[in-house]
C-alpha cells in the first residue's frame, strides 16, 4: 500500500451557521493527483485552504505526512499552493517570484539560480526571468504560479481551480502539461475544480463534494461507471434516472417494476437489499431501434417517440419521450451518418435497449463505503 | 440587361468635422487645466522670480535690477528658520506616517463593512476651519489645559513648571495632527489595493506575517508611502500657522520669515527669493527621496 500524505480526519469548519465542510474524512496517497471535484460553495477550496494552512479547522484533524498540521501557520507547512487568481507579486520579477521560496528558506544565492532556471525551464518560460508579472499572459502567468510553488519541493502541490481563468484551447493544453510535470516531479497534487471533464482527465482519484461532505470518492472509471448517487450520477457526465420498485429477481437479474409497469433487469448485487431504486443508465449506452428490429432477449427495454434531435459532429443526441414519462437521452455515434443521414427523426416510434450489466443503481440508503 | 451602375459616391476629402473634434477632444480636456496652470502658477512663478532679483522699497517701487542680493540675504541669515522648517516638517512627517499607517493598514484590511464611516472619521475634522483646529490645540496644550494638567496632576510625570506651548513639541505636534489625513488617505488608497491572496501566498512561500508585511505590504504600499509623506512634507515645510499660534518667535518657520516680509514688512525681494529656495529645495528632496524608494515601483 501507498504511504498517505495528507490525512484529513472528520474536519468540519463552521462558518456563522452553517458548516462548510461537514465531517469530512480523508486520506490522499504520496504521489497521486487528487482531485475535489463539486459545485460553487460545496466546500472543496474551504478543504484545500484548511489543508494549506490558510483556514483552521472547527474541530478535526489533518495530517501531512503523519505530522499533525492541524494548528500550524501555511509558512511552517511543507506545502505549496497555486492560487486561482495566480496571486503572482506584482513588485517582483518572475525570477524573484519563482525564488522566494527558497530565499525564505535561505538557500544558497547560486543554487537558487540554477533551480530558478531549471523549473522556468520544466514550464516551458526559460528566459521569462527578467519580466514583471504584467508583462506576461494568463497562460504564463499560470506557468509562473506552478513554478514559483513547485520550486519549494513540497510535500503536497495544492492547486485551487488554477485553469478557471484559462480559454478553452489553452485550458485543454495545460491540462496535460500539468499531468505531464505531476508526472516528472511525483509530488503529490490536490486539485480542485468544478469542471468534471477537467477532473476526468487528470485525476487517479476523485472526491465528488457536495454540500460540504464528499459523497462518492474514487477513480474517474468507477465514479462514472458506477456513481452511488443521484448528485454524483449527475454532475459527472449525463444520466438517464428511471425510479421504480424492486418485484422480485429472475436468471440472477433483479426486476425493477416503472411506473407504466415496464420492468427492467438489473444485476442483483446493485440492489443490496433495497426495495425503492433509481435504475440509471448513460446516454451513448442506450441503443436506438425501431419498433420491429429484433432485440436481444437479455435486454432491457423501454418504448417512446423522438421529441428532440441534435447533431454535435462525433455523435447524435436524442431525446426520447418514454412511456413511463421520463424523458431519455440517448448519444448514438456518427459511424453510419455520411451515407445513410439521421437514422431517426423527430415523432418516430423508437424501442430504446441496453444490457443490464450497464446500468447502475443510486437511491435507496445513502452511499456505501467509497470506492478506491 | 446590365445592372445599373451605381452612382459613385464621393466623399469629402480630408476627415469630416466630427473626425477633427474627436481628434481634438483630449487637447479640449486639457485646456481648460493648463489655461488654469498657466495664469495661476507660471506667469506668478514667473513674476515672482522677477521681483526676487528687483531692488527698490515698497515706498520707492521696485526696479527689476538682476541683483543677486536678495538670494544671498535669504541664504545668510535664515539659517535657524530653514533648519527649523526642515526638522518640524521632518519630525512632523515621520509621526504622521508612524500614526497613519496602522489606522489606514486597520482600515483597509480589517474595516469590513465599517470602512466608509472610518475614513469619514478621519477626515471628519476637515469640517471645521484649520485656524480654529490649530487654536484649539493652544487650548489643549496650554499650562493649566486637559494635557499637562493630566500629565502634571494625576500622573506626576512632568514638572510643576513643565511648559509645552511655544516649544517645538508644540509645533510639531499641530503640523502632525492638520496633516495627519493628507498622510492616511494616499495610504489607506495603496494597502486597500493590495489583493489579500498576496498576503497569503507570502505566508504559503514561509514568510512569516512580518516577513509577509516587509516583503510584499510594505513594497506594494511605497506609492502611498510617497504621495503620503510628499502630501505632509511639503506644506509642512512651508507652513507658518502652526508656528504663530503654538510657537514662540524661538520656532519660527521659513513660512513665518516669507509671511512677515510679504505682508508686514514689504521686502517682496527677499520673500521671493525665499519662496524660491524653499522650492527648490522641496525639488532636490522629493526627487532624491523618490530616488531614494525606486521609481520604478512608485509607477507600476
Amino acid at each position: 500500500m501507498s504511504e498517505i500524505d495528507v490525512r484529513l480526519v472528520d474536519v468540519v469548519k463552521r462558518f456563522g451557521d452553517s458548516n462548510a465542510v461537514d465531517h469530512i474524512t480523508l486520506d490522499v496517497n504520496d504521489g497521486e493527483f487528487f482531485s475535489l471535484l463539486g459545485p460553487s460553495g460545496c466546500g472543496k477550496t474551504t478543504t484545500l485552504r484548511m489543508i494549506g494552512g490558510f483556514e483552521q479547522p472547527t474541530s478535526g484533524l489533518i495530517e501531512l505526512q503523519g505530522q499533525d498540521v492541524t494548528w500550524l501557520p501555511s509558512y511552517k507547512r511543507n506545502v505549496n499552493t497555486v492560487f486561482q487568481s495566480y496571486a503572482l507579486f506584482p513588485h517582483l520579477t518572475i525570477e524573484e517570484n519563482v525564488a522566494f521560496g527558497l530565499r525564505r528558506k535561505g538557500v544558497k544565492d547560486a543554487e537558487v539560480k540554477s533551480r530558478v532556471t531549471d523549473m522556468l525551464r520544466l514550464v516551458e518560460l526559460p528566459g521569462f526571468e527578467k519580466r514583471k508579472p504584467n508583462q506576461i499572459s494568463g497562460g504564463q502567468a499560470q506557468r509562473v504560479a506552478l513554478a514559483r510553488a513547485l520550486i519549494n519541493r513540497p510535500a503536497v502541490l495544492l492547486l485551487d481551480e488554477p485553469l478557471g481563468a484559462l480559454d478553452l484551447k489553452l485550458r485543454k493544453q495545460m491540462q496535460v502539461e500539468l499531468k505531464r510535470i505531476q508526472r516528472e516531479v511525483g509530488i503529490t497534487f490536490i486539485y480542485v475544480t468544478h469542471d468534471q471533464e477537467e477532473a476526468m482527465t487528470m485525476s487517479d482519484r476523485i472526491a465528488v463534494m457536495n454540500r460540504g461532505k464528499y459523497e462518492q470518492l474514487g477513480d474517474p472509471e468507477s465514479l462514472y461507471e458506477r456513481p452511488q448517487t443521484r448528485f454524483v450520477a449527475s454532475f459527472l457526465g449525463v444520466s438517464n434516472l428511471l425510479a421504480g420498485t424492486v418485484d422480485g429477481t429472475a436468471d440472477g437479474y433483479a426486476l425493477i417494476k416503472l411506473a407504466d409497469d415496464t420492468r427492467l433487469r438489473v444485476p442483483v448485487a446493485l440492489v443490496d437489499g433495497n426495495a425503492q431504486i433509481e435504475v440509471g443508465i448513460r446516454p451513448e449506452k442506450v441503443r436506438m431501434n425501431t419498433p420491429t428490429d429484433a432485440i436481444p432477449a437479455a435486454a432491457n427495454q423501454l418504448e417512446g417517440t423522438v421529441t428532440d434531435v441534435a447533431y454535435v459532429g462525433v455523435s447524435t443526441q436524442y431525446i426520447v419521450d418514454s412511456k413511463s414519462g421520463i424523458p431519455m437521452t440517448v448519444y448514438e455515434q456518427n459511424i453510419e451518418r455520411t451515407t445513410t443521414g439521421s437514422l431517426y427523426r423527430q415523432g418516430d416510434a423508437v424501442r430504446l435497449s441496453w444490457l443490464p450489466e450497464h446500468t447502475f443503481v443510486v437511491g435507496g440508503a445513502p452511499a456505501a463505503t467509497p470506492a478506491g | 440587361m446590365t445592372a445599373p451602375s451605381l452612382p459613385v459616391r464621393r466623399g469629402p476629402t480630408g476627415p469630416s468635422l466630427r473626425q477633427r473634434i474627436g481628434k481634438a477632444t483630449p487637447y479640449l480636456l486639457l485646456a481648460p487645466g493648463i489655461l488654469w496652470l498657466l495664469v495661476f502658477f507660471i506667469l506668478p512663478t514667473f513674476q515672482m522670480f522677477l521681483t526676487s532679483v528687483s531692488t527698490g522699497s515698497l515706498d520707492n517701487g521696485f526696479k527689476l535690477t538682476w541683483s543677486g542680493a536678495a538670494y544671498v540675504t535669504s541664504l545668510t541669515k535664515f539659517g535657524t528658520q530653514f533648519e527649523n522648517s526642515l526638522i518640524y516638517g521632518g519630525t512632523a512627517t515621520l509621526l504622521t506616517f508612524a500614526i497613519g499607517f496602522p489606522v489606514a493598514y486597520t482600515i483597509a484590511f480589517r474595516g469590513g463593512r465599517w470602512k466608509n464611516f472610518l475614513l469619514f472619521i478621519v477626515i471628519a475634522p476637515f469640517f471645521t476651519s484649520f485656524l480654529i483646529r490649530t487654536i484649539s490645540w493652544k487650548v489643549l496644550l496650554l499650562d493649566n489645559g486637559p494635557v499637562l494638567s493630566f500629565l502634571r496632576d494625576v500622573l506626576h510625570i512632568i514638572p510643576a513648571d513643565a511648559s509645552v506651548i511655544g516649544t517645538p513639541i508644540a509645533v510639531i505636534a499641530g503640523i502632525t495632527y492638520n496633516f495627519l489625513p493628507f498622510m492616511i488617505l494616499p495610504l489607506y488608497v495603496a494597502l486597500e489595493k493590495i489583493d489579500p491572496r498576496l498576503i497569503e501566498a507570502a505566508n504559503d512561500l514561509y514568510a512569516s506575517r512580518w516577513g509577509a508585511f516587509r516583503r510584499v505590504t510594505i513594497p506594494l504600499a511605497l506609492p502611498g508611502i510617497f504621495a503620503g509623506s510628499i502630501l505632509t512634507f511639503i506644506p509642512a515645510l512651508g507652513d507658518y500657522v502652526n508656528a504663530i499660534l503654538l510657537g514662540s518667535p524661538q520656532t519660527q518657520m521659513i513660512g513665518n520669515v516669507i509671511q512677515s516680509r510679504f505682508l508686514l514688512l514689504g521686502d517682496y525681494p527677499v520673500a521671493a527669493a525665499l519662496s524660491f529656495i524653499l522650492m527648490a529645495a522641496i525639488l532636490v528632496a522629493v526627487s532624491i527621496y523618490a530616488r531614494a524608494l525606486g521609481t520604478e515601483q512608485l509607477t507600476g
